[in-house]
């Protein structure tokens, strides 16, 4: 296929082998005919005779405790035929990076006897017809007390916080930790050798991916007891297994079959949806389909975290970066879903692609009364980023110095120590600013032309 | 309940439609055609987009009732045998699908476009395809596909 694009393979050519030839070329999604033809096959697009459909009744409040729960009216409707509590559900706690150790049991997949954020599922109808389920969710009546909600990442953890996790904090418990921590250096020293100090405060709403495909499945129950999830999951491992825990079954009960996904970007990659589709399969013996209205797309699937970031800078007149603090708040909402890991990557990501001597971060993965967030495209690291070019750019305008000078003075070379103590390889990140550069006309002196990621320390 | 005549694609269909059925889901679950796709059932998303008597409509706010007699065209209909329609081609040279939720609908929008103006602007096209939401590629190639498209079927009526 011919290069449309012929990418510039000189910087690193020592580490290009001969038989990897994709990149700069040309080459058709495997997927792409069936798009165009509409014979792809979305979860969706498959029929089975006898379907059933699963509908939520959902908390009307953002954190209450539920002193009664009464199905008896939508047990009545024609054409309902289970509903589903706590109380079916043999496992009741999704937890899902659990398989790689993380604890506690934080989310239930059924509201027990109290519920944390607007929207959370209480109880699950299944009828013979969406309308009938529809029915049936709204005419389950839950009895409520309300109690004091938290929206806010900072007001969540004040000493006087009403305190709304089980686990007896609002924020994930890293290692006996409040936050993940990284510590390099002296960070109070830098500052006070520092010519100057520049702190600025970032924050970001949350984001909902918004797919045009919502959250679906359709479980099929299949002969000796299997069940057969057709499912437009990004993580089918994460399902099979998430599902398997919940059902206290084997998982070699489960057969997941997806990869065909109307739009992911994160938002696919929670288990919302089969767990609930399987345990209705196996209470009603009949294939059933639970897909997210568009409403509760919006609503109720994980968004991008909201997130709070604090960046106090040390620097030197020659625009030398010295001290770097960071305070991180991610907003996990009510549950932990992939947060404590999001969180951990916006640490992971500190202080940026720039070597700095000392270096202070507390990343809180911090629980509120807000819809649950979770995966989406680079989480942790998108919002981080965001806060640290803002405050790259801030403190150049202060200094009325060339941003891309700034940059150039302080970004990382190989040889250099970075904060989580690993030695910088494979930097390219000089070489990139000074080809974005050219490509710009924006002009670098000649000092700045001649630097080197391999040109040894900043 | 009433029984509705209509063509699809060119071909006489029948079937019994209940006050609620839309006309989507009536392609979709019973006369099994899912290249149109449910994407918001509000009118919102244009992944359902089909043409009703040549014109594009979202086939999910449209009353399966209200349709007899109309000629319907999906995106299966599109290509004759293996050979795509120059919009289908255009789409798939210029690399305008991702994940391919809303292609199905974003193309029967731009055959509605070239049928009727066979030689759009840019910012006809993007009018064209406002109703079509795309959260995957951005909309440049499906914009650039359309407009291919167009040249291909002005060069194609040629010949």
């Amino acid at each position: 296929m011919p290069r449309v694009n012929p990418i510039d393979t000189e910087y690193f050519k020592d580490e290009r082998k001969p038989d990897f030839t994709v990149i700069g070329t040309t080459v058709q999604r495997s997927d792409a005919l069936g798009h165009v033809t509409g014979r792809t096959e979305f979860f969706e697009d498959r029929t089975f005779p006898g379907l059933a459909h699963v509908k939520i009744h959902r908390s009307a409040h953002h954190h209450a405790k539920i002193d009664d729960v009464d199905c008896s009216e939508a047990l009545a409707v024609p054409g309902v035929l289970r509903v589903i509590t706590y109380r079916d559900v043999p496992s009741n706690w999704y937890v899902v990076l659990r398989l790689i150790g993380i604890e506690p049991n934080d989310e239930p997949v059924l509201a027990e006897d109290r519920v944390l954020y607007k929207g959370e599922p209480i109880v699950a109808v299944v009828a013979d017809s969406e309308a009938a389920a529809l029915e049936g969710v709204r005419r389950v009546k839950v009895s409520y007390t309300e109690l004091p909600a938290v929206f806010d990442v900072e007001e969540a953890l004040a000493p006087d916080a009403p305190i709304i996790k089980q686990a007896g904090t609002n924020y994930f418990v890293y290692e006996g930790h409040h936050a993940r921590r990284l510590r390099f250096g002296d960070v109070e020293r830098g500052f006070a050798e520092a010519d100057y100090i520049f702190e600025w405060r970032y924050s970001s709403a949350p984001i909902e991916h918004a797919p045009t495909e919502t959250t679906g499945c359709i479980v099929v129950p299949q002969s000796g007891g299997r069940l057969l999830i057709h499912s437009n999951t990004q993580a089918a491992f994460f399902t099979l297994d998430n599902t398997a825990l919940i059902l206290d079954r084997p998982f070699t009960d489960l057969q997941v079959k997806g990869g065909t996904v109307g739009g992911g970007f994160g938002g696919k990659v929670d288990v919302m949806v089969e767990p609930l589709a399987c345990i209705a399969a196996m209470l009603t013996h009949r294939p059933v389909k639970f897909v997210y209205t568009r409403e509760e797309e919006m609503q109720v699937s994980s968004p991008r975290a909201a997130e709070r970031i604090y960046i106090k800078d040390g620097v030197m007149n020659d625009g030398r970066i010295v001290a770097r603090k960071v305070m991180l708040y991610v907003d996990a909402g009510a549950y932990s879903r992939h947060s404590p890991y999001g969180t951990t990557k916006a640490c992971a990501h500190l202080p940026g692609p720039y070597t700095i001597p000392n270096v202070y971060a507390d990343c809180h993965c911090v629980y509120t009364n807000r819809t649950p967030s979770s995966a989406m495209r680079g989480f942790g690291v998108t919002i981080a980023d965001f806060a640290l070019e803002s405050q790259m750019d801030r403190i150049a305008r202060a200094l009325d110095m060339d941003p891309l000078q700034f940059r150039l003075r302080n970004a990382y070379r190989d040889g250099d120590m970075k904060a989580h103590r690993k030695v910088a390889s494979g930097t390219a990140l000089i070489e990139v600013i000074q080809r974005a550069a050219a490509l710009v006309g924006h002009d670098l002196p000649e000092e700045y032309r001649a630097m080197s990621s391999k040109g040894g320390a900043a | 309940m009433r029984i509705v005549n209509l063509k699809v694609n060119g071909v006489g269909q029948a079937f019994l439609a209940r006050p609620e059925t839309t006309l989507l889901l009536a392609l979709r679950e019973q006369l099994g055609l899912t290249g149109a796709k449910r994407g918001c059932a509000q009118g919102a998303c244009g992944s359902c987009t089909v043409l009703l008597d040549g014109e594009p409509v979202v086939s999910c706010l449209v009353p399966a009732a209200t349709v007899d007699g109309a000629d319907i065209a999906t995106v299966e209909g599109l290509a004759d045998g293996e050979k795509l329609s120059d919009v289908q081609q255009a789409f798939l040279d210029g690399f305008a699908t991702q994940c391919g939720f809303c292609t199905p609908g974003m193309i029967m929008s731009a055959e509605a476009l070239l049928d009727r103006n066979p030689n759009p602007t840019r910012d006809e096209v993007n009018e064209a395809i406002s109703g079509n939401v795309c959260r995957c590629t951005g909309y440049e190639p499906i914009v650039s596909a359309i407009l291919d498209a167009a040249e291909r079927r002005r060069e194609g009526a040629k010949l």
